[in-house]
């Protein structure tokens, strides 16, 4: 088989697995919508995996696979570019993805709409795909958007649930201000480049760096210009601040989604897209600043949040938040290689913490409430191991995958020198305490300590249910998430291989693959024709001098800042939740004036429901009433008909049908008009 | 003439023809009979024009399949017909809805059901002849007698207010084409005597005031047709009241004859003026866009709604016009025929629910997924195509104008991309209510799914919305050659240095 032929199965494959359990699901029954859908992802990963050999062979393909659309001198084609940072992204997508797959048999097991999710869950991993593969922009946008369009579909899968319902429509809403910025990127590049095929875009962008963009009005570099508004489509997928709001609501999706898309592989696709623009993005300093600036607020502010959640899933959420901000934040100190390396350690212990907090959930019959966990680790321990595993990961312990990566993106900061660079440096590192604290706090709570199930328990929805409004939990609600809790006495147990194999088998690199990949990854030149760094931005280069094998690079971090906060975040997490509960109650009374800002996620949601949302709708039906309804057809429309009326009312009038009526007016007439021809004489 | 017979008249008179022969078959204890024939009528009408496509020659941007015969010699008026790259598709589009409004119709019309039939096929004919039509004087005649079925469908068939909206409709849309009357005998002086549309494109007008008066005359005709803003309150007064087939066939077909006529008359007539009036006609394209998208947020009505997307997305349609580069052209044409299929399956599925509920409003709605689940698929897809997602035809034809706008000026761009977020948020917004939650009521939990014959439409739609969506070159492959001449021809001035 030639490689074009394996290039096209790979995300061809999962999209005939969503067609068949899409459309013939019903057909096909659960068990073979399962097993198609499995085996063909399954086929997708293994055509990677020797894609992946091909390519370090040295073979980067570069071609169209067919002619989309042309117009003027300009042909837009769908096609691929397969080289290393390429086929790394479609390893960790269909890794994942597969290992979701199997997990959903055991977490979606009484669901009614078994089919459709792994339907779902299959045309993702095709959009996702097509996203990574693409070898220009117009395909790029395409699975930018179409797994925007897949996530909306799963946050609201669930769709009789009014909050899900809610978040999903957010979700889409937000990052389509997103993709207004993108699309308007797109434009410049299609306007300046006359292509949109990378290769031709990259090799002459060089060519623009001192010109200015074409806007009317605003004198900003062309470059800068294009590189921002790439970044606000970034920013709306990779949920960076002020565009980061939908996030934590698309938990109300199944759980499997949140650790597929929404923790591995969808919102690092902002990630993806800067690595591969990297040619654009050297060329402008002010955009570098840019990116380095959203990242830290991000990485900083959203790790703040996760302390206060008590959902499993929403600390999950908040944490894979600041992630995000920490790989942009990498992606600001041109250390693409860096934050690509961290997408993918991250994706692998995020998927795991997120699937190990659904097999608790499945095992505490959906609550999802942290204060009605603990000591767990009795029941089910191969998820607590794992977890730990995923947790000793995130905080980035020495050896874990997390470390090299969390580690190295800390250490480019600190070697920049772009504007902003100081504040990010501060960000990362104070997050790193923060992360440790909240992860542990959820490890403890949910493993450790006193075991408080099977109690009268805080309703899981209270602190985010403010949105909905009706009753939809009503009686014919058929989704399985909604009997929660375990009875008074009832114990969880573990679950069943389905779920835990797939935790296991994320275990494994969540451990290792940092040590494994990292000199190859950062140091190496395993990135040298993907990523490109401009001669002046001597991070990378820097640090590959300081660096002597990942073994003394775990050494060393013990006597560094990062690894000291780590420890005192865990400590503190376990000082605080385990030895004394007391404190952070008191703490939460004397400062509540920072709890509330805090448990209003700064007032965020607030203010786009007030300000862009009623604002929109008060505009909307404002323009309607007064435009449309009242000036547009009142005055001029029916106010002309009516004009008319009016006018042939009075002529009706005159025509009376009596002959001396006419008469008089006759009269009347012809003295006028003699009148007149004496005026004129 | 290509197979032996004149295509583009058979296209015209076949319609028209089965049009008169339902109508013989009379009241309606023949109704079952009335609907075969006028099924026949359309497909064969349908299938009658697939060579127009077939049998285009891409490399040249004359006129093709071209009939030309005595009509009224006196006055220099012809029989003469011809299509190119840019009219070839509405006339396949317009046929291929046809079938898809007689099927549509095909249970729910129990009243007069062979005048109803008759009203869409001989409508169907004269459209046809509005894209065919290479005559000034002809193009005319079928302009004008379009009106007279649709006027009928939404007059007789229609909602509770038919008359008001099939009055307004009437006199909208009138009134304008009277000035474009006076535009064409105009330029049959000008032009020494001639009704040839071809002829008028040559004819010099050396004056700058002529050509913006022209240009005023040609304006007031076909805005209200697109509609353009501020006179676009006709249609969704008329969509409200027209049955389903009606709107179907208002928003998918009718409202390409205005655009078309931009096209076909204002721009390459009147270049001059149409770069001159370029910023107004741009400043209305964005304010259809920008607030005609926000109107639309808050509508109850779904057919409201919808109505006014159209509205906003025939904003794409005008400015990719009036920016004149191959790009925003091509996107604009590619507009019009994406919302033919779009829109028009929008307003099928609200039929769909109009039929069993008998409510367009949205509150009387809720949760419809449940019962309803394959129809709340397709629904799905027809939502996301109005949203413009890649992969459906939407996508193309807002991309390829937002594309041509940069490049003309960024802040047009910058205001027509706002449709991403008020497209999508009407739009789903509405999805939302009405689809997703739980079973809000009785009428609601009564639903039964989507039968054989509307699955057949919708799926018949979907691929096509889905087709374009994915390979849209076989549409813009035929375009190219008379659109490159159409931007070089609209930069060549009449006006004299």
């Amino acid at each position: 088989m030639d490689m074009q032929t394996l290039y096209l199965i790979v995300p061809l494959a999962p999209l005939v697995g969503a067609i068949a359990a899409g459309l013939f699901g019903k057909w096909l029954g659960r068990t073979w919508s399962h097993r198609i859908t499995i085996a063909l992802v399954a086929v997708s990963f293994f055509a990677s995996l020797a894609i992946f050999q091909d390519v370090m062979e040295g073979h980067i393909f570069n071609g169209a696979v067919y002619k989309w659309m042309s117009s003027g001198n300009t042909s837009f084609e769908v096609g691929f570019l397969i080289d290393r940072l390429t086929v790394m992204m479609m390893l960790v997508v269909t890794f994942v993805s597969l290992m979701v797959h199997i997990y959903t048999i055991g977490y979606m097991e009484e669901d009614p709409g078994y089919q459709r999710f792994f339907s779902y869950i299959s045309l993702f991993t095709f959009s996702m795909l097509m996203l990574v593969m693409a070898n220009n922009f117009m395909q790029l946008f395409f699975g930018w958007e179409a797994v925007g369009l897949v996530s909306y579909l799963l946050i609201g899968f669930w769709y009789t649930r009014p909050t899900a319902i809610y978040a999903n429509l957010k979700a889409f809403l937000v990052n389509r201000v997103g993709d207004f910025g993108f699309l308007l990127g797109i434009g410049l590049i299609l306007m300046v480049f006359g292509t949109l095929d990378y290769q031709s875009v990259f090799a002459n962008a060089h060519n623009y760096v001192n010109d200015m963009a074409p806007i009317p009005g605003m004198s900003v570099g062309l470059l800068t210009a294009i590189c921002i508004l790439l970044f606000i489509g970034a920013m709306g997928k990779s949920a960076q601040f002020p565009l980061h709001v939908w996030l934590p609501d698309s938990m109300e999706g199944p759980t499997p989604i949140s650790a597929l898309i929404h923790a591995a592989t969808m919102v690092t696709a902002g990630i993806f897209m800067v690595a591969r623009m990297s040619p654009l993005f050297e060329l402008s300093e002010t955009a570098l600043s840019f990116v380095m600036v959203i990242g830290a607020i991000t990485a900083l502010f959203m790790g703040f949040l996760g302390i206060i959640q008590n959902d499993i899933k929403r600390v999950v959420a908040y944490s894979t938040l600041s992630q995000l901000g920490y790989m942009t934040v990498a992606l600001g100190a041109s250390a693409y290689s860096v934050a690509v390396f961290h997408l993918m350690t991250h994706a692998f212990f995020k998927a795991l913490l997120f699937l190990a907090a659904g097999s608790v959930i499945i095992a505490m019959h959906h609550d999802q409430d942290i204060r009605n966990m603990g000591g767990l680790r009795k029941y089910m321990p191969i998820t607590w191991i794992t977890s730990l595993v995923g947790t000793l990961a995130l905080i980035g312990t020495p050896l874990f995958s997390g470390f090299y990566s969390k580690d190295s993106i800390i250490e480019a900061v600190a070697l920049s020198h772009l504007p902003g660079s100081g504040f990010a440096y501060f960000a990362v590192v104070a997050g790193v305490f923060v992360t440790a604290f909240y992860s542990f706090r959820m490890y403890f709570l949910v493993f450790h300590g006193e075991e408080r199930f099977g109690k009268q328990h805080h309703d899981h929805h209270a602190d985010h249910d403010a949105h909905s409004t009706s009753s939809g939990h009503s009686d014919n609600d058929k989704s399985h998430d909604h009997h929660h809790g375990l009875a008074p006495g009832q114990k969880p147990h573990e679950t069943s291989w389905v779920v835990t194999l797939p935790l296991i088998l994320l275990a494994i690199p969540s451990v290792i693959i940092g040590l494994v990949t990292i000199e190859p990854m950062l140091f190496g030149d395993y990135f040298l024709e993907s990523i490109f760094i401009g001669h002046d931005h001597h991070a990378m280069a820097e640090m590959r001098e300081e660096f002597h094998g990942p073994w003394a690079m775990a050494l060393h971090a013990l006597t560094t800042l990062p690894f000291w906060f780590a420890l005192a975040g865990a400590v503190s997490a376990w000082f605080l939740y385990m030895k004394r509960p007391d404190i952070p109650a008191a703490i939460k009374q004397k400062i509540s004036f920072i709890y509330t800002v805090l448990d209003q996620k700064y007032y965020f949601d607030r203010f786009n429901d007030w300000f862009f949302a009623g604002g929109a709708r008060g505009a909307s039906g404002l323009l309607w009433k007064f435009g449309d309804v009242k000036l547009i057809d009142g005055f001029f429309v029916n106010g002309s008909a009516k004009l008319v009326g009016m006018f042939s009312g009075v002529l009706r009038g005159l025509q009376t049908g009596y002959v001396y009526h006419y008469a008089f007016w006759m009269i009347i007439g012809v003295s006028a008009l003699l009148t007149v021809r004496t005026w004129f004489e | 003439m290509i197979f032996g017979y004149p295509l583009l008249s058979v296209a015209i008179w076949l319609p028209i023809f089965f049009g008169l022969l339902v109508l013989a078959t009379g009241n309606d204890r023949n109704a079952p009979l009335a609907r075969v024939i006028a099924l026949v009528g359309a497909v064969l009408g349908f299938l009658v024009t697939i060579p127009l496509y077939t049998g285009f020659d891409r490399l040249t941007s004359a006129m093709q399949f071209v009939v030309h015969d005595e009509w009224i010699s006196r006055f220099n008026i012809y029989y003469y017909l011809g299509v190119d790259g840019i009219s070839v598709l509405f006339i396949l589009l317009n046929s291929f809805f046809t079938p898809l409004v007689v099927i549509a119709g095909w249970k729910v019309i129990e009243k007069r059901v062979a005048q109803y039939m008759a009203a869409f096929l001989i409508m169907s004919g004269l459209v046809n002849g509005v894209f065919a039509a290479l005559d000034a004087m002809l193009f005319y005649v079928f302009w004008e007698a379009m009106l007279i079925p649709m006027f009928i469908i939404i007059g007789v068939w229609g909602g509770p207010n038919r008359v008001y909206a099939a009055v307004k409709f009437f006199l909208y849309t009138l009134l304008g084409s009277l000035l474009m009357l006076v535009a064409l005998l105009y330029l049959y002086n000008q032009s020494g005597g001639s009704f040839s549309i071809l002829e008028f494109h040559r004819t010099p007008l050396p004056s700058m005031a002529v050509q913006v008066m022209l240009f005023f005359a040609f304006f007031m005709a076909f805005s209200v047709k697109v509609p353009m803003f501020p006179v676009h309150t006709w249609l969704p007064d008329a969509h409200v009241e027209a049955p389903t087939g009606g709107s179907v066939v208002l928003a998918a077909i009718m409202l390409k004859v205005g655009a078309y006529g931009f096209i076909r008359f204002s721009m390459p007539i009147l270049p001059d003026a149409s770069h001159y009036l370029a910023p107004v006609m741009i400043a209305l394209s964005l304010i259809a866009v920008v607030y005609i998208g926000l109107v639309a947020l808050t509508q109850s009505d779904m057919k409201k709604l919808v109505a006014y997307s159209s509205i906003s997305h025939m904003g794409f349609v005008t400015l990719g016009f009036f920016i004149f580069n191959a790009y925003g052209i091509e996107g604009a044409l590619l507009q019009m025929i994406s919302h033919g299929f779009v829109s028009g399956a929008l307003f099928l599925c609200i039929g769909v629910l109009y039929d069993r509920v008998h409510s367009r409003q949205i509150v009387d709605y809720g949760g419809v997924a449940n019962k309803m689940p394959v129809f709340a698929a397709f629904f799905m897809l027809f939502a996301m195509a109005n949203s413009g997602l890649p992969g459906t035809s939407g996508f193309v034809g807002e991309f390829m104008v937002i594309m041509g706008a940069v490049k003309a000026n960024f802040w047009y761009a910058f205001a027509a991309a706002s449709t991403l977020i008020f497209g999508a948020a009407y739009t789903l917004w509405m999805y939302k209510r009405v689809i997703f939650g739980a079973v809000a009521n009785d009428h609601v939990k009564h639903l039964h799914d989507i039968g054989g014959r509307e699955k057949l439409v919708f799926v018949i739609l979907a691929l096509g919305v889905l087709g374009m969506g994915l390979y849209p070159l076989p549409f813009a492959d035929i375009m190219h050659a008379s659109v490159n001449d159409l931007v070089v021809h609209l930069n060549i001035s009449k006006i004299p240095n």
